[in-house]
């Protein structure tokens, strides 16, 4: 008998004379036999301090960034994390119910996702968002799809930034050559940007669906987002941006602000843990006009039969459970949860604290910049004349790999290899502070970079 | 069953009125009552062309989606662009203000049922 | 007893409205040069607006979720009986080794020499899975449920390419949840339906007929949606196999027969695993699951990247690899949800989970004996963890499922599944799962065949349900007609 499992011995015998079965066997009879076994083979199991002692290990055997100086970015950062966030996460309302189908006992989690909605909207500058998706990579995919439904399957390319995340490109590339779709990649210019003009020409004339672009993007470099709408709206695309590192909103408007039909990424900034890759949270955010295309879930304000305020799962019709082979896509599950935490991150930092936080990071950065700048040595900025906010690649002594490990040796966290997944872009280390970056962390890598010259 | 007498029927529930040039097409009272409360309508774009019982558009509910066929063969010449704010007008006036779609072509008799055909498949289907 | 009163908790939005300035979170205190950003960056790309979020205290942000969260049912509160969902208890184990720091904090991109920790438990989850489904390998990397049936189809998919065989049609039984059809779709095959036949399996004559070289796929639910074991599945799968097609099995009812039977015996080519149903992690109101796919040995060489690899102590990671279909997201998968799913599989063992299969088709069979003189039985086969009911009985009295399940709030259940699947009309599919007490079940059956009874006597009191709680039925289809989907300063 095991203590997560509802029914002792003397019950189950209790129940199975009541339904009339003589054994278990008897509950079991409708599967052939040819197909069972009489166990699997695991160990049997074990009791709570025997598994917290293998958990326990298992997580001592990695190095935590959060004890060391660390710089890793490229996708995922380390902000601060109130501790509100997993008080709240941890009340059994919100993470042991389900998706909120039956509304009038879910309103808790509606009302919050309904908040989340329009925090995103806030933040990218556009009409609608939606209640999440798995993450930034994924989120990608599906505004490449929507762009796709958008033009009503006329235009079949896709036009791709090199500059956006390289990891995020792989997945595109997972989903669009069975959906038959065109995908070209624009390589980063000389100053760690891409061309618009580049992009006009990789479009063509009405036969891209979209033009996406991240901003700021993989080298940490902020993209010409006007000029990139402009492009894409003259070649008859949608617009897409995606951002990976969602502190930026606090200083830099959304593509909303531009005229983008899709405002997209990865929200794992505001209070979502690095968690060794997931789970985090992308987020999706487009048009009015455009809505009934969007994917994922969509919580919507409405009354009761009383006439009160209440908020309900909505246009549900495009989800698969009830379009099935015609859904706008195949997401079910998605990232409640996440979105509640960023929810109440986004909530306690307040409106001007994301200002304020945004505005250390690039106070952080700037100095960094000057301080690699202002060292002897062969380390140098890739890209010093190109705008970023608080990620940045520089170059040294070597190949960004070795350098990391010659660095990771003596204590430091330097930063993620550039050439991780290739690039048209110099070898080095892709270097991101944030607001929990100190002084003497700095200094660390300072000594570090120098140590290894 | 609310049925007009002047009208032709296809077997997918939609019906067809001659005026002129032009057929005018929408769903039958009985199918608006099948789908429950219209919330929105997807309408062919002015131009497309269709074969008799091809898909045309659908009708979304709360909790299903149904597409809605050309009766006849021929191409959309207008829609009801009232729909798009008005979708309920499917459920409270299907056969007058909750039209859907105009087609240009002309009604064949062979594969349309006439009221009481109609009404005759309902009530098979119902049994 | 009454419930004490609650106040209506307003949006966020809509408190402090003079929007004092009130900090709710003290920021590291910065000890480098302020930046004016215009100096550094394009001005234009600058935001100019008002933040539009307001600034509260930190109490103010624990009591408005304080508050929100008392809206909600949940699981920890009583039984959630939602067929093919598996709502079972989340254990605080869970959540303890899940808030490890070492797991946490971990960068996806440290250097593997860095994370040995977490690389060994992606490869012991893959081989206990691999163990409790008796396949060949495993991917972790899926979000979700339907993430993993993407995957699964996109590897038979690149499978049949690999061999030189490129098909059109992927079969799936009329009972299948709308995500398989739709995965179909996505991954460019065109969904075929296959019919089920009257005792609610598949219709063998019907599959012979349509298992054609054209076919990829057939995506079989084993047990199907109806609870019901496919009694050929051995046969499907030869039949399939012979025909140069394979077999996608979808996982969601996994907790019917854990421990006991191996779709590897049932000739599954791949199968996806909802680790939030089966292995205990939380739904957290809509997510983040997980959704790995075990698969066999025709499918191993096609796994996503980037892949754990052991040599004796030390774990390495393989980062590309022109057969695989390539990475189906960012990173490994969702790491945090696999070290529940461990924490889970490690503390039930081989033994617990037979008695957590045992206990879940036992406490269906319950409901299934004590309902079925109330409630009509759309199909007489033998039920496993779920049965499923329909309405009919109770629309002689124009009684809906939908009055049903909105009158089991005024009980203070969670309903079941709703008009699901879609061969059964007014369907409600009922899965009590394992962990709740025998007495929780017994008071789920009690609290319906009261609804019955209500249904004959007073059906207005069904149909005007719910009476007792936070709001009264909700207005879903002026929620359609009248979208509104985010709050506005203009609401004021």
């Amino acid at each position: 008998m095991h203590p997560w499992i509802g029914a002792g011995d003397d019950d189950r015998r209790r129940i199975l004379s009541e339904i009339g079965l003589g054994s278990t066997d008897d509950l079991f009879s409708a599967i052939p036999p040819a197909v069972c076994v009489d166990r699997v083979p695991l160990a049997n199991g074990l009791d709570e301090q025997a598994v917290r002692l293998e958990l326990v290990a298992m997580a001592l055997a990695n190095l935590s960034p959060d004890c060391r100086p660390s710089f890793l970015g490229a996708g995922v950062y380390r902000h601060v994390q109130p501790s509100v966030i997993d008080a709240v996460l941890s009340r059994a309302e919100f993470f042991t119910s389900y998706t909120p189908y039956q509304p009038e006992i879910a309103q808790g989690t509606l009302q919050a996702i309904y908040e989340f909605q329009t925090l995103i909207c806030q933040l990218t500058g556009m009409e609608v968002a939606n209640a999440s998706l798995y993450d930034g990579a994924t989120a990608l995919i599906e505004a490449v799809l929507f762009a796709h439904r958008v033009r009503r399957g006329k235009a079949q390319r896709v036009v791709l930034a090199e500059t956006v995340h390289p990891m995020y490109r792989r997945v595109v590339r997972t989903y669009a050559d069975p959906a038959g779709l065109e995908v070209l990649m624009v390589p980063a210019g000389g100053d760690g940007r891409v061309d618009p003009t580049t992009l006009r020409a990789a479009a063509g004339d009405e036969s891209a669906c979209c033009i996406a672009v991240q901003s700021p993007n993989f080298l940490g470099i902020v993209e010409d987002l006007p000029a990139v709408a402009n492009v894409a709206h003259a070649a008859g695309a949608l617009a897409v941006q995606v951002v990976a590192e969602a502190a930026s909103f606090g200083l830099l408007a959304g593509g909303g602000a531009f005229g983008f039909d899709v405002v997209c990424g990865e929200a794992q900034s505001f209070g979502i843990p690095s968690g060794f890759g997931g789970p985090h949270l992308g987020f999706f955010a487009c048009r009015n006009k455009d809505v009934r295309q969007m994917p994922g879930r969509l919580v919507g304000e409405t009354v009761d039969s009383r006439g009160d305020r209440a908020y309900c799962l909505t246009l549900s019709t495009r989800e698969q459970h009830i379009r099935r082979a015609k859904a706008t896509s195949n997401i079910c599950t998605n990232q409640g949860l996440m979105a509640l935490a960023a929810t109440v991150w986004l909530e306690t930092v307040g409106g001007h604290g994301l200002r304020d936080l945004a505005a250390a990071c690039l106070a952080r950065s700037e100095d960094l910049k000057r301080r690699i700048e202002a060292a002897a040595g062969p380390w140098r900025l890739a890209f010093p004349t190109s705008p970023t906010f608080n990620e940045l690649l520089i170059t040294g002594p070597g190949e960004g790999a070795e350098l990391a490990r010659r660095l990771a040796d003596l204590g430091v966290l330097a930063g993620v290899p550039s050439r991780t997944w290739g690039g048209s872009w110099p070898d080095g280390l892709l270097v991101a502070v944030t607001e929990r970056t100190t002084t003497s962390e700095v200094e660390a890598l300072m000594d570090g970079l120098g140590r290894v010259s | 069953m609310n049925l007009p007498s002047d009208l032709m029927y296809a077997r997918t529930h939609e019906w067809a009125r001659v005026e002129g040039d032009v057929v005018v097409v929408g769903i039958t009272h009985y199918a608006q009552d099948q789908l429950g409360e219209v919330v929105y309508v997807e309408l062919p774009e002015v131009g497309t062309g269709a074969d008799a019982s091809e898909e045309l558009g659908t009708l979304e509910s709360v909790k299903a989606v149904s597409e809605f066929n050309a009766p006849v063969a021929g191409e959309v010449v207008e829609v009801n662009e009232r729909l798009e704010d008005e979708p309920n007008l499917v459920n409270e006036d299907p056969y007058g203000d909750g039209w859907l779609v105009k087609i240009s072509g002309s009604v064949d008799d062979e594969n349309l049922l006439d009221a009481a055909g109609y009404r005759a498949m309902i009530e098979e289907e119902s049994a | 007893m009454k419930r004490r009163p609650i106040r209506p908790e307003p949006l966020i939005f809509e408190r402090n409205p003079a929007r004092a300035r009130r900090p709710g979170f003290r920021l590291p205190s910065v000890d480098v040069p302020a930046v004016d950003p215009r100096t550094v960056l394009p001005p234009n790309l600058l935001r100019t607006d008002e933040p539009g979020c307001p600034d509260v205290s930190e109490m103010e942000v624990v009591q408005h979720f304080h508050r929100l969260s008392q809206l909600n049912y949940a699981v920890d509160e009583g039984l959630y009986p939602l067929g093919s969902c598996t709502m079972k208890y989340n254990p605080r184990l869970n959540e303890e080794t899940a808030r490890l720091q070492g797991f946490t904090s971990a960068h996806p991109l440290q250097p593997a020499a860095q994370v040995q920790g977490a690389l060994r438990l992606i490869w012991e989850l893959e081989r206990a899975l691999e163990a409790i489904t008796g396949m060949a390998g495993v991917t972790l990397q899926p979000a979700a449920g339907a993430h993993g049936e993407l995957a699964g189809i996109l590897m038979i998919r690149k499978a049949l390419e690999a061999r030189g065989d490129v098909r059109e049609e992927v079969l799936v039984p009329d009972s299948a949840h709308g995500t398989n059809p739709a995965t179909a779709a996505f991954a460019g095959y065109r969904a075929v339906e296959v019919p089920s036949g009257d005792d609610g399996t598949v219709d063998m004559a019907a599959l012979e007929e349509l298992m054609t070289d054209r076919v990829a796929a057939v995506m079989l639910t084993v047990p199907n949606t109806l609870g019901l074991f496919e009694p050929r599945i051995v046969d499907i799968a030869r039949l399939v196999h012979d025909r140069g097609g394979l077999i996608y099995m979808d996982g969601a009812n996994l907790n019917a027969f854990a421990g006991r039977a191996l779709p590897g015996l049932m000739g599954a080519d791949a199968m996806h695993i909802n680790l939030h149903k089966t292995f205990s992690t939380p739904h957290g109101g809509g997510g983040p699951g997980a959704g790995p796919v075990v698969v066999s040995k025709a499918l191993v060489p096609h796994l996503p990247v980037p892949r754990v690899v052991r040599n004796g102590d030390i774990f390495t990671l393989v980062q590309d690899d022109p057969a695989s279909i390539g990475p189906m997201r960012g990173f490994f998968g969702s790491f945090l949800i696999l070290v529940r799913a461990l924490t889970y599989i490690w503390s039930l063992g081989a033994d617990g989970l037979r008695e957590m299969s045992e206990v879940a088709v036992l406490y269906a069979n319950l409901v299934r004996h004590r309902l079925a003189g109330a409630y009509h039985l759309p199909y007489d086969g033998p039920s496993l963890h779920e049965v499923v009911f329909d309405d009919t009985r109770q629309t002689r009295h124009d009684v809906h499922n939908t009055d049903i399940a909105k009158r089991l709030l005024d009980y203070g259940f969670h309903p079941p599944t709703m008009s699901f699947p879609l061969i059964v009309h007014g369907a409600l599919m009922i899965e009590p799962a394992e962990s709740v007490a025998p007495e929780e079940v017994e008071a789920f059956c009690n609290a319906m065949l009261a609804i019955a009874r209500e249904a004959e006597e007073s059906p207005d009191l069904v149909r005007s349900a719910p009476h007792d709680t936070p709001v009264s039925r909700v207005d879903e289809v002026r929620a359609a007609r009248k979208l509104k989907v985010r709050w506005t300063p203009e609401d004021e």
